[in-house]
């Protein structure tokens, strides 16, 4: 496992995918009207994060919860909250 | 016109023999690495072997294309060692002809599976890394039966028209990363396939053709390269009829 705060991870990954700035990546900005993401970004942001915290969240993000992931507080929190059950 | 290809890796299914075999030569020919994928290990062994021993440059990998695990298997273990696939030209079918009335759950799933499932198992496992790279070309090979029909195959015919509703979706899907999704809808092309015809249906079936012959698997090759390169970049989601005038 990573050192790295999940924080940094979740940026990092979002950093690379989406082709944008740390700066941009706060807790509040959204994936689509900040991020400049679209729906195909969105799906392969969740597989990266899928493939990044398997050990965290154990398994897939199911459909249900991945559509609630709007903001990148929203992961972070997802994750937290996986990872503490 | 002279087509681009710039160090790109291609991967054809069904290359052991017929349309397949002449598209992984034409492709290998511009210069593409070309994986040669079929059932048999000898059959796409063969075809690899040939276009090595032109000068070009191939792979071959036994994989059963309706098998969705062996399919997603092979992607997997084809992304370690090259990362990317640039051009998938799905080609590999079969036919099981037989009268609707006649027809067993087992020729209908069969073909469906191959000709068509097949489409969705190696266009989903090759898929991410082409969108990162942000350019890819998918090409799928359907047929003249799958616009107008053909008695005995319904199967055939369902799996063939539904590769050109699969590929138009795809195209939407994928076109904003630079990938185009399109199909060539070959008529009847001298091969091993149209070679089991008997000579009276062969006859009548030039009669259809306004062309009056026969194609060749080069006519389809030709077409395929193009849609391959660089150049045709501005063409996606649609069907490319090389059938003699068949479909018009």
């Amino acid at each position: 496992m990573s050192d790295k705060s999940i924080e940094d991870r979740v940026k990092e990954i979002i950093v690379n995918q989406l082709n944008v700035n740390e700066e941009q990546v706060t807790p509040e900005a959204s994936f689509l009207d900040d991020l400049g993401a679209d729906s195909l970004d969105l799906v392969e942001l969740v597989m990266a994060f899928e493939e990044e915290f398997k050990d965290e969240i154990q398994g897939e993000i199911p459909e249900s919860d991945s559509e609630k992931l709007q903001t990148v507080g929203d992961v972070v929190s997802y994750i937290k909250e996986k990872s503490a059950s | 016109m002279k087509l681009t290809f710039d160090n790109k890796i291609a991967l054809v299914t069904g290359a052991g023999r017929g349309i397949g075999r002449a598209i992984a030569e034409s492709l290998a020919a511009e210069g593409v690495h070309v994986i040669c994928v079929s059932r048999s290990e000898s059959s796409c062994g063969s075809a690899a072997e040939a276009i090595r021993s032109n000068g070009g440059s191939a792979e071959a990998l036994a994989v059963d294309v309706g098998d969705s695990a062996a399919v997603s298997a092979a992607c997997e273990k084809l992304l370690k060692e090259h990362e990317n696939i640039d051009i998938l030209v799905n080609n590999a079918g079969i036919t099981k002809d037989m009268l609707l009335l006649r027809m067993t759950d087992e020729d209908w799933l069969d073909v469906i599976n191959t000709n068509l499932s097949s489409c969705f198992y190696w266009t989903k496992g090759i898929l991410r890394p082409m969108t990162r790279k942000r350019w890819g070309r998918i090409i799928n090979i359907s047929s003249v039966v799958g616009i107008i029909g053909n008695p005995g195959q319904t199967n055939y015919g369902a799996a063939k028209a539904g590769m050109i509703g699969f590929t138009k979706s795809t195209a939407r899907e994928i076109a904003s990363r630079g990938i185009t999704c399109n199909v060539v809808a070959p008529g009847f092309i001298e091969t091993d396939m149209t070679a089991e015809l008997n000579d009276t249906i062969k006859t009548e079936a030039t009669k259809v053709i306004p062309l009056k012959r026969f194609g060749q698997v080069a006519d389809i090759s030709n077409m395929v390269t193009y849609l391959a390169s660089e150049e045709a970049g501005y063409i996606t989601g649609q069907t490319f009829s090389v059938d003699g005038g068949m479909a018009m």
